[in-house]
C-alpha cells in the first residue's frame, strides 16, 4: 500500500478494541478474532471497516435477502470518549433496496455500550433457523431464540422487554419491527427509541437472517493515547459544539431549514412538484411553529453536546392521537409533511412514530406516501384500490395508509410496502402507465429534503452518492445553497467535481470515525480533525493521510457498486427534475439540463480519477489509493436490482 | 454534632430542564479520577426515563447521612465541605451504604470494591487540573455542555425558588414595569 506504510502503528493501540466477532447464524457459532493495527489505520472504523469487509467477503451478485448476504456492525475508535457525538455505529450490507452498497448510521447509546463490551466489529453470515436476538454482555456472546417473546413486537416494546429482562435500563438495543421481519425493503433498525439506522433497508437484511435484535452492555473502560492533551482538546470541542457552529441543530433543530430552503425554492413540496409552499411562507409549517407549539424536550445521544433530538408531544386532549410523543427532524417534516401536502403537525408526528416503532425508514416511508398522494391526484390509483381517499393534505387517511404500508397490508401495503421503485414497477405491471415516474428515488433509495430543480451541483452530489439518494454522503447541497457555484448553470465542471470530492472524502472520514455530521463545523481545520484521532489512538496521522483514506473508502465502495453492475446511468436524479419546472418561487421555470448535468458528472469523475465516460476508477487511481487488490476484479456480476 | 458540621454545604445540583442525558458528566468523572472513560466508575449518575425525563444525580450531602450510619466498619465520615470521605483501609465493600442511600448515588468501585461517592473532585488526578484555574474543581460542571450542573446549597436553592414563585405571583406587575 503506497502511503499508508509510512504511518507507524504504536505498540499499544488505544481507542480501538480491535475485537471482531464472526457470527454464523446458520450454525450458531460465534468466533472472536483480532483486527490488526494496520487494518485500523488503513480503514479507520465504521464505513471504512465495512467497505473493506464487504469487498473482500461478500460474494458478488448474491440476493441481498438470502443467507449469502453479509451484515456488518461496526464503530470506530471514539465511542465512550467525550469527543462530541462519539457514540455512533454503522450497519452495512448489500442493500435489498438498491442492490448496491448498503449503509446506515445511528447513534444513541449503542456505540458506547458496544465499545465498553469490548467490540469493534461484528460480521454476520447465514440465516438463523428460528428468530433470535444476539447478546453481547461484555465477554459473554450468545444467540437467544425469541419467536415467542419478541418476534412480531414493535421496536419500542422489544427494547422495553429486553431492558426489563436484563434489569438494566441502560442496555443498548438495536431492534427491527414487524416491517423488518416481513423484509420490507425500507425496513429500518431502531435503537434508544428515537434513533434509527433507517436507510437502505438494513432492517430487512436483519429480518432475512431471522435476527430480531442485538443488545450490548459492558464495563470496560476506554483509555486514550495522550490523556492530558486529549482532555484539553475535548473540553474545547465540547464548548464549540455548544456554540454558534451547531446552533441550528440545537435551537429550532434541523426544521429551521424549512424556512431557509423554502426561500431558495429548494424545500420539496407535493412530491417535488414545487420547491416552495405557502404553508411555510405563512408560518403554519415552520421550525418556529413546531418548536413553539409542540416540542417539549430536547434529548441527546450519549456523549453529544448538541442534543438535536426534538421531542414533540400531542396533548392528552387530541381526539385522534392523545399523548403521543415523537422525535422530529427536518427530513420527516418534508417526507410526511410538505411532500404529502400535509401541514397538520399531529399527523406528521403519528406517521413518524409508526415508522420508528414498527420499523421503516421515515424518509423512504414518507416519500413513498407522497408518491401515492400524487398518483391518487392523477387518478393512477383510486379510492377503489385503497378503500379510502388519499389526496395531498390527507391526515387520518395518511396515517391509515402509513400503517398499512409498514405492515404490508391492503393495497397500500401490497403495492407501496417496499418503497417507491418497487411500487412503480408493480403499478406498471398492473397497466398503470408511467407510475414509476412519480417515485422520487436515486438508485432505489428515496430522496431526502432537497428539491433539485435549481441545484445543479447537488444534482451531481446526490446522483453519485454511493448508497443512492442522500444528502449525507457529501453534503454538496451547500455548494448550491451558499452560491459557491451558479446553481442554475453548468460551468466549471472540474472545479465543482473537486469541491464535491473534497466534501465526500471528509464525510467518508466522519462516517468511519464515526462521529455526527452536525459536528463537522467544530474542528478548527482538517489538521485538528486528524489530531483528535492521533490523541485517541496514538497513530500519528496527518490530515493529508486521513483524507487520502477517505478517498480510498469512497472509491472502494464505488468499486463494490460497479462489481454489482452499477453504471453511469445509475448516477442520475429522477426524470421529473429534467422535464417539469416549478410553477412558482425562485426556481420558477427551471429544470435540470441533461447535457449540462452529464458535463458536470464527467467533471466529478475526472476529479476522482475515475474514467470520465464510465465512472470506473482507473488502475492508476486504484494504485494511488492502495486499492491494488481491486484491479482486474471490476467485472460486473450483474446483481443490481432491475 | 460538632460546630464544623453545621456549615451549609454545597452539593451537585442538576437542572432536569436543561439536562439532555448525554452522559458526558459520567464519562469525565471516571476519566479524571481513574484515567479511563467508564460510566460505571462514575460518582455522578445519569437517569433517563423515556421519553423525556433526563437528569443526573450525585451525593446530596444529607445532614444526617444514612450511608455513614449504615456502615458497620465506620469507614465513612464527612470532611469540612460536608463531602462523604471513604477510609479505604476500613471499607470492606459490604455495600450497606449503597443500600442505605435514598438517591442511589453511592456505589462500589468496579475494581477496588470500595465505596464510591462524589467528593467534588477532591481526589481527581493532578494532571487534569486546568492550569488556568490552578485548583481542583468538579469536572462534571466544567464539561456539561448545557450548563445543567451547578454547585449549590439548600439556602441558594430556596432563594431561587422564592424568586421564581414571586415572578409567577406578580407576573402582571412585572410586565407592567417593562
Amino acid at each position: 500500500m503506497s502511503k499508508t506504510k509510512e504511518v507507524v502503528i504504536p505498540d499499544e493501540l488505544t481507542g480501538y478494541s480491535q475485537t471482531r466477532l464472526d457470527v454464523d447464524l446458520t450454525n450458531g457459532k460465534i468466533e472472536k478474532s483480532e483486527i490488526s493495527g494496520e487494518f485500523c489505520r488503513d480503514w479507520i472504523g465504521g464505513y471504512g471497516f465495512a467497505a473493506k469487509v464487504l469487498w473482500d467477503e461478500l460474494k458478488p451478485g448474491v440476493d441481498p435477502l438470502s443467507p449469502d448476504n453479509v451484515f456488518v456492525y461496526a464503530h470506530g475508535p471514539f465511542p465512550t470518549t467525550i469527543i462530541p457525538t462519539s457514540s455512533k455505529y454503522g450497519v452495512f450490507a448489500k442493500s435489498p433496496l438498491t442492490g448496491l452498497f448498503g449503509m446506515s448510521i445511528s447513534s444513541g447509546s449503542v456505540g458506547a455500550q458496544a465499545r465498553r463490551a469490548g467490540i469493534n466489529m461484528i460480521v454476520f453470515n447465514g440465516k438463523a433457523s428460528e428468530p433470535v436476538y444476539m447478546v453481547v454482555d461484555d465477554d459473554d456472546y450468545y444467540l437467544e431464540p425469541c419467536e415467542k417473546t419478541l418476534w412480531g413486537k414493535g421496536c419500542w416494546e422489544t427494547e422495553e422487554i429486553l431492558r426489563d429482562e436484563f434489569q438494566d435500563q441502560r442496555l443498548a438495543v438495536m431492534a427491527i419491527g414487524p416491517a423488518g421481519e416481513r423484509m420490507s425493503l425500507i425496513g429500518c433498525i431502531t435503537n434508544d427509541r428515537n434513533r434509527q439506522a433507517g436507510r437502505t433497508g438494513m432492517g430487512a437484511v436483519m429480518g432475512s437472517k431471522n435476527l430480531k435484535a442485538l443488545c450490548f452492555r459492558g464495563i470496560k473502560g476506554i483509555k486514550v493515547a495522550k490523556p492530558v492533551e486529549f482532555y484539553k482538546m475535548a473540553k474545547k470541542l465540547i464548548k464549540v459544539a455548544n456554540g454558534p457552529a451547531t446552533s441550528k441543530y440545537r435551537d429550532l433543530g434541523t426544521p429551521s431549514g424549512i424556512t431557509s430552503y423554502n426561500k431558495l425554492g429548494m424545500f420539496p413540496t407535493y412530491n417535488h412538484r414545487e420547491g416552495t409552499w405557502e404553508k411555510i411562507t405563512d408560518g403554519t409549517f415552520t421550525g418556529d411553529s413546531l418548536n413553539e407549539d409542540w416540542v417539549v424536550k430536547k434529548v441527546a445521544c450519549s456523549q453529544c453536546a448538541i442534543a438535536c433530538d426534538h421531542i414533540a408531544r400531542v396533548p392528552k386532549t387530541h381526539p385522534e392521537w392523545p399523548n403521543l410523543f415523537a422525535s422530529i427532524d427536518v427530513e420527516i417534516c418534508y417526507s410526511f409533511g410538505s411532500s404529502c401536502g400535509n401541514s397538520d403537525w399531529p399527523t406528521v408526528f403519528k406517521c413518524v412514530a409508526l415508522c420508528d416503532d414498527l420499523g421503516i425508514d421515515a424518509i423512504s416511508g414518507g416519500v413513498t406516501a407522497a408518491m401515492a398522494c400524487e398518483l391518487y391526484d392523477l387518478g393512477l390509483i383510486t379510492k377503489d384500490d385503497l378503500g379510502y381517499e388519499l389526496p395531498f393534505g390527507s391526515t387520518t387517511n395518511l396515517v391509515r395508509f402509513t400503517e398499512e404500508m409498514i405492515m404490508g397490508k391492503g393495497f397500500a401495503g401490497e403495492i407501496f410496502g417496499d418503497g417507491t421503485k418497487v411500487a412503480g414497477s408493480r403499478l406498471e405491471e398492473m397497466g398503470r402507465k408511467n407510475a414509476s415516474y412519480y417515485g422520487m428515488h436515486i438508485k432505489g433509495l428515496e430522496m431526502p429534503a432537497f428539491d433539485l430543480h435549481g441545484m445543479s451541483s447537488f444534482a451531481v452530489g446526490e446522483g453519485v452518492s454511493i448508497r443512492g439518494a442522500c444528502h449525507l454522503r457529501n453534503g454538496a447541497y451547500g455548494l448550491d445553497a451558499k452560491g459557491t457555484f451558479d446553481r442554475f448553470g453548468y460551468d466549471k465542471p472540474l472545479e465543482r467535481g473537486n469541491a464535491i470530492k473534497k466534501l465526500e472524502d471528509t464525510y467518508a472520514v466522519i462516517d468511519s470515525y464515526i462521529i455526527c455530521k452536525f459536528t463537522r463545523g467544530i474542528y478548527e481545520n482538517d489538521a485538528e480533525m486528524a489530531k483528535v484521532y492521533e490523541l485517541v489512538t496514538g497513530i500519528p496521522v496527518t490530515d493529508e493521510f486521513i483524507f487520502h483514506r477517505g478517498d480510498a473508502i469512497v472509491t472502494l465502495s464505488k468499486c463494490f457498486n460497479i462489481r454489482e453492475g452499477a453504471t453511469r446511468a445509475d448516477d442520475h436524479p429522477p426524470e421529473r427534475f429534467f422535464k417539469e419546472a416549478h410553477k412558482k418561487g425562485p426556481a420558477k421555470g427551471v429544470t435540470l439540463d441533461e447535457k449540462g448535468f452529464q458535463k458536470l458528472l464527467s467533471g466529478y469523475y475526472e476529479a476522482r480519477g475515475w474514467d470520465t465516460e464510465t465512472g470506473i476508477p482507473t488502475d492508476e487511481t486504484l494504485k494511488n489509493l492502495g486499492l491494488d487488490f481491486v484491479i482486474g476484479k471490476l467485472k460486473p456480476a450483474g446483481g443490481k436490482k432491475k | 454534632m460538632s460546630a464544623k458540621k453545621k456549615r451549609i454545604h454545597q452539593f451537585i445540583v442538576v437542572d432536569a430542564d436543561k439536562c439532555t442525558g448525554c452522559e458526558t458528566c459520567e464519562s469525565v468523572c471516571s476519566f479524571v479520577h481513574d484515567g479511563e472513560f467508564n460510566p460505571i466508575k462514575s460518582r455522578i449518575h445519569r437517569v433517563r426515563i423515556e421519553p423525556i425525563l433526563n437528569i443526573a444525580l450525585a451525593c446530596q450531602k444529607c445532614e444526617d447521612a444514612p450511608c455513614i450510619r449504615a456502615c458497620p466498619e465506620k469507614a465513612l465520615d464527612k470532611n469540612e465541605d460536608g463531602s462523604i470521605i471513604v477510609d479505604e483501609d476500613k471499607c470492606n465493600g459490604c455495600g450497606f451504604c449503597v443500600r442505605a442511600c435514598d438517591f442511589g448515588v453511592i456505589t462500589l468501585h468496579l475494581d477496588t470494591q470500595k465505596a464510591l461517592v462524589c467528593d467534588l473532585c477532591e481526589s481527581m488526578r493532578e494532571e487534569f487540573i486546568d492550569p488556568e484555574v490552578g485548583k481542583k474543581e468538579p469536572q462534571c460542571i466544567v464539561v456539561c455542555p448545557k450548563e445543567a450542573i451547578a454547585l449549590k446549597n439548600v439556602e441558594q436553592i430556596g432563594e431561587e425558588t422564592r424568586i421564581e414563585a414571586v415572578k409567577r405571583l406578580f407576573a402582571d406587575q412585572l410586565a407592567d414595569l417593562k
